[in-house]
């Protein structure tokens, strides 16, 4: 696999594991479901996998289920410095 | 030190309330309703003598050694048929009785070898002891007449006479020496519960039978060991006694294979283990085992064992070996180096559920304080990660809720995605024993497992779903249950909350829930689902187990918190005989979640961005922690593809093997500069590692083992490491080799530690464990002895949480290439990646990986039983052997994962549950064809182990 391609491939994960979390949360109303979404982001994904969701969101956030996108505010930004 | 001696009461405890008062030669004693006159002599300390009664089973009265005399009765009753009565005067030695006894003890002689010096037996014979207390000095009948002794008799083939069975590899049975007492055949039916022993013939023909006259091997015979350890005689006799003779002191422990954590004696002479014996007092498996622990311990010495560790620059290289310093200086500068150039983060390390607590919390402690960050994750990962979450979201913990007792009094057991019989066979063996006395029993599985319908027992019902439809089937349960009115009211207002409760139950009714809808998706017929509902509801007390068949699915948490709201909802919670118990795969991987192996929490599950929390270890370990949660396995695994994660300390876990997606895995390895594998073997994974340590069994440390109903149990050091040291040790000594200041001289201060900073384990120490036995968390100020049972007056969290559970397909979807989905399991034989029942006899059972498949599914394809079979996914393909059976439905195939040749991971995909990442192991589309042997991909990746596995300076490689 090329390096273009792992980060295709690293994209599509961040993407199908972000829309999961989102798809779980949808059965919730929608203010409870806002924040379920960004409080299980920032409990359980490390700074990296959180600084590849927010270069997807940063683009436009192609791909991304709506309810992430709107929980994105309250999703913890990870610090610049490489952790 | 010596033998731990168990007292052999004769017959089972009563479990009645009343109390009966009696007197048995001159002594006042009092007992239980319904207990034998034998065992209440006993309790009395007056042992009666018997041959064919044992404590293990119900009383039988066949062999007339037991007789008493009772006054105001007629004749002589068998002490151990007979119960007490109030005021009843027992007489156990009489003139009368010393003569019947006698006599029949020259009966039983008559017809028995005298070769008792050379009899594996010899010092552990109850026959002997018999002869002994009853006096015999002499056998009027001689020893010429018929008999099963001789296989001639002057010359002349003796037909009553048959030869030893030793086609089990673990003992023998030696027709000659048996008394037909039965114990054996009483064992088997009524402990271990398969029935594969009976007697044959009748009278004087009278012979043990494994089968229909099979031998031991061919027959149903599980080989647990039951009738072994039932045995008054040589007949039956574990084949290391006969090797090596009997024990002289022994040890209590815990076994190290599966998640029942069953307590053993390991039986030594000097270090060298004669044999594993249950203890009767084990609170997990009251005196049972399976074939696994109490035979299949000798991986513990096989050659193939790694001694001395080694290091190597390129995993192109063959193996160097090292001394202990070399190596651990080697791996301290390495991975350094690595956090140097690419950052604090740019390592990580792998807990292993196979090693105690202590070692647990070492390997987690050295990652948080050493390493400086959090990227420290354990197996759980891959098997019950879900039940964590989904526990924890509705009830506030995330554990199991009873202990195995508990199952004495279950009404309706509700076994989801599991199969105890293979995989947890102690509790099977329980759980069946509760079955054949009455309760009744719901299956969820695709499978037609042993569970469904085996000897004696049968599940009312069978809900053989789709495999992915687990959450549409039990939410369809709830519905069921909500619409028709059978929900426990006063439950849910008292413990739970009433609005989310009503969200919930709005839920639930909507149509799309009906089995009707749910029949169209799953394939389980709705009026089964109906059934299943309202037995699980109305039955009395209904207890839930479940296993990996509910987590490993990309909705594997949802599930669980479906369980959660299924037992809340019936108010089958807080009380014994009901409950949510997860049956956990491995020894100890309730522990290694307890003992904070997960990135994003601290032992005894508190998270990591907790200030408070932190700052406890903050001030004890003199560090900052980071407050961010770390990398779990498969994250570390894309990290180390994208380039940012580097190195890695695996104790005891075998990724390659055990994760999905094997090239993936094998990509991630291959990526870092510093792979440390600390193992007994050189596992899968190790074909990718630069540092080797060498790991220690079990039988070679003292530490904890927690099982799955949260008991602390004691692993106890029965023979020196053959590594040199014990695998807390070598962690501290990496620990010492990075500069920090640990200085633990024995497990025992490590779990001093764990206490004083986890209020869950405060109470916990060695010696209130040597005191009680075991223990089971929460064992602290509210619950100084432990705690057996969960959620009793209340949940953990507060009020108990309903929460929604939305069934959503997974994208794992069959269609036109891949037609069929895969589901994996285990068998009974071998343990997870088998890198230790591989090394035993065990394999005599089961020595390769077979896909099960439907015989119209064969028929379809061209396949018969036996042939080679291409399985292939959109991740990979493999080869393996055909077993057409109609076990799987239609649709449906089916294999184990024990052997590194299936590659099973091969196969399986990189989907994972939504919240844990846990792996969807029991989904993956497939296509089956046939084939002429191994793929490709096998054959390189067989060449490239075999490699790897090249140590310098020797001719042959390790394996």
């Amino acid at each position: 696999m090329s390096l273009d391609e792992h980060r295709a491939s690293t994209r599509d994960k961040i993407i199908r594991m972000a829309n999961q979390i989102a798809t779980f949360f949808h059965s919730k109303p929608r203010e409870e479901g806002i924040a379920g979404t960004a409080e299980h982001i920032n409990k359980f994904w490390e700074p990296r996998m959180r600084r590849h969701l927010f270069e997807i969101i940063d683009a436009g956030g192609d791909g991304l289920d709506e309810l992430v996108l709107a929980a994105s505010s309250t999703i913890r930004r990870p610090a610049d410095a490489a952790a | 030190m010596g033998l731990v001696h168990e007292i052999d009461y004769g017959t089972p405890a009563s479990k009645a309330e009343k109390q009966v008062t009696l007197t048995v030669d001159g002594f006042s004693v009092t007992v239980p309703e319904g207990t034998s006159i034998m065992r209440a002599s006993m309790e009395a300390g007056i042992q009666v003598p018997k041959l064919c009664a044992t404590d293990m089973v119900d009383a039988f009265g066949s062999c007339r050694l037991c007789l008493v005399e009772i006054e105001g009765r007629a004749g002589t009753p068998a002490s151990c048929t007979t119960p007490v009565a109030p005021g009843m005067v027992v007489h156990t030695q009489t003139s009368r009785l010393k003569d019947i006894r006698k006599g029949v003890m020259e009966l039983y002689i008559s017809d028995h070898p005298l070769d008792c010096l050379t009899c594996a037996a010899n010092g552990d014979c109850e026959l002997q002891d018999m002869a002994g207390a009853v006096g015999l000095r002499d056998v009027r009948y001689g020893y010429e007449g018929d008999n099963h002794v001789r296989a001639k008799n002057d010359g002349v083939q003796n037909f009553n006479w048959m030869p030893k069975d030793e086609s089990n590899p673990y003992f023998t049975y030696d027709p000659s020496k048996c008394i037909v007492c039965s114990r054996c055949v009483r064992a088997c039916e009524e402990v271990q519960g398969t029935f594969a022993l009976t007697i044959e013939g009748r009278g004087f023909d009278s012979r043990v039978s494994p089968g229909a006259h099979e031998l031991f091997l061919d027959s149903e015979c599980v080989s647990c060991g039951a009738c072994v350890q039932a045995c008054p005689t040589a007949t039956l006799t574990e084949k290391s006694v006969i090797q090596i003779g009997q024990p002289e002191h022994s040890v209590v422990t815990t076994c190290a294979y599966c998640g029942v954590g069953c307590s053993f004696k390991a039986e030594m002479r000097g270090e060298e283990l004669v044999r594993m014996v249950p203890w009767k007092d084990g609170k997990a498996n009251r005196g049972h085992s399976c074939v696994k622990g109490r035979f299949a311990y000798g991986y513990a010495t096989h050659k193939e064992r790694i001694l001395n560790p080694m290091i190597r620059e390129k995993i192109t290289d063959p193996w160097r070996e090292v001394s202990w310093e070399e190596a651990l200086t080697h791996t301290a500068n390495e991975f350094r180096r690595i956090q140097y150039q690419y950052g604090r983060a740019a390592i990580g390390g792998i807990t292993s559920s196979r090693c105690t607590n202590e070692e647990t919390f070492l390997v987690q402690k050295l990652i948080r304080q050493g390493f400086g960050n959090n990227n420290v994750d354990t197996c759980a990962r891959v098997c019950h990660s879900p039940t964590g979450y989904g526990l924890g979201q509705t009830y506030g913990t995330s554990a199991g809720t009873q202990d195995f007792d508990s199952v004495e009094y279950t009404d309706v057991a509700l076994i989801i995605g599991a199969n105890p019989a293979s995989a947890h066979p102690v509790f099977a063996s329980r759980l069946k024993k509760r079955l054949r006395a009455g309760a009744k029993l719901i299956v969820i599985d695709p499978r037609r497992t042993e569970m469904v319908k085996s000897a004696h027992i049968e599940a009312a019902h069978h809900l053989a779903l789709k495999p992915g439809t687990n959450v549409a089937v039990v939410t369809s349960l709830a519905h069921v249950i909500v619409t028709e009115g059978l929900f426990n009211e006063a439950f849910i207002r008292e413990r739970c909350d009433w609005a989310e409760f009503q969200d919930y139950a709005e839920f639930v009714s909507d149509p799309r829930h009906s089995p009707e809808e749910v029949e169209k998706l799953s394939g389980v017929p709705a009026e089964t689902i109906r059934g299943a509902a309202r037995l699980y509801a109305t039955g009395g007390n209904g207890a839930i187990y479940y296993g990996l068949g509910v987590t490993e699915h990309s909705q594997g948490s949802t599930t669980v918190i479906a369980i959660a709201n299924l037992a809340m909802l019936t108010g089958n919670i807080g009380r014994r005989g009901v409950g949510v118990n997860p049956l956990r795969g491995q020894n100890n991987v309730q522990g290694a979640c307890d003992m904070g192996s997960f990135p994003h929490e601290l032992p005894g599950y508190r998270h990591i961005s907790g200030d408070a929390v932190r700052d406890i270890y903050d001030s004890l370990w003199g560090v900052k922690l980071d407050n961010e949660p770390g990398l779990r396995i498969p994250n570390m695994l894309d990290a180390a593809v994208e380039g940012t994660f580097k190195g890695i300390y695996i104790q005891g876990e075998d990724i390659l093997q055990s994760d999905p997606d094997t090239k993936h895995v094998s990509a991630g390895l291959a990526a870092m500069e510093c792979v440390v594998v600390q193992d007994l073997f050189l596992n899968e994974t190790a074909n990718y590692a630069h540092v080797f340590l060498p790991g220690s069994t079990f039988l070679e440390k003292d530490g904890t083992f927690t099982n799955a109903e949260r008991r602390i149990n004691r692993v106890r050091k029965v023979m020196s490491p053959k590594n040199g040291y014990a695998d807390w040790e070598v962690t501290q000594k990496l620990a010492q080799a990075m500069g920090l200041n640990w200085n633990y001289q024995h497990p025992s201060e490590i779990m001093d530690e764990v206490a004083k900073t986890t209020p869950s384990f405060a109470n916990v120490s060695y010696e209130f464990l040597e005191k009680m036995g075991s223990v089971q968390w929460p064992c602290n100020e509210k619950a100084p002895e432990g705690t057996p049972i969960m959620h009793i007056d209340g949940f953990v969290r507060g009020k108990g949480k309903f929460i929604r559970t939305e069934y959503v397909a997974t994208d794992e979807k069959t269609g036109p290439r891949f037609p069929l989905l895969l589901t994996t399991g285990r068998i009974l034989s071998q343990y997870n990646v088998g890198a230790q029942t591989r090394r035993t006899d065990n394999v005599m059972w089961h020595d390769e990986d077979r896909l099960e498949i439907h015989p119209h599914d064969a028929e379809n394809r061209g396949l018969r039983d036996g042939d080679w079979v291409r399985l292939q996914s959109r991740a990979g393909e493999t080869t393996l052997r055909a077993l057409v059976t109609d076990r799987v439905s239609p649709g449906v195939v089916y294999t184990t994962f024990h052997h590194p040749d299936t590659q099973a991971n091969v196969i399986t995909t990189d989907f994972s549950d939504w919240a844990t990442n846990c792996p969807e192991y029991k989904v993956t589309a497939v296509q089956v064809a046939p084939s002429n042997g191994p793929s490709e991909w096998q054959k390189e990746y067989n060449e490239q182990a075999h490699q790897s596995r090249r140590i310098a300076g020797r001719l042959e490689a390790a394996e």
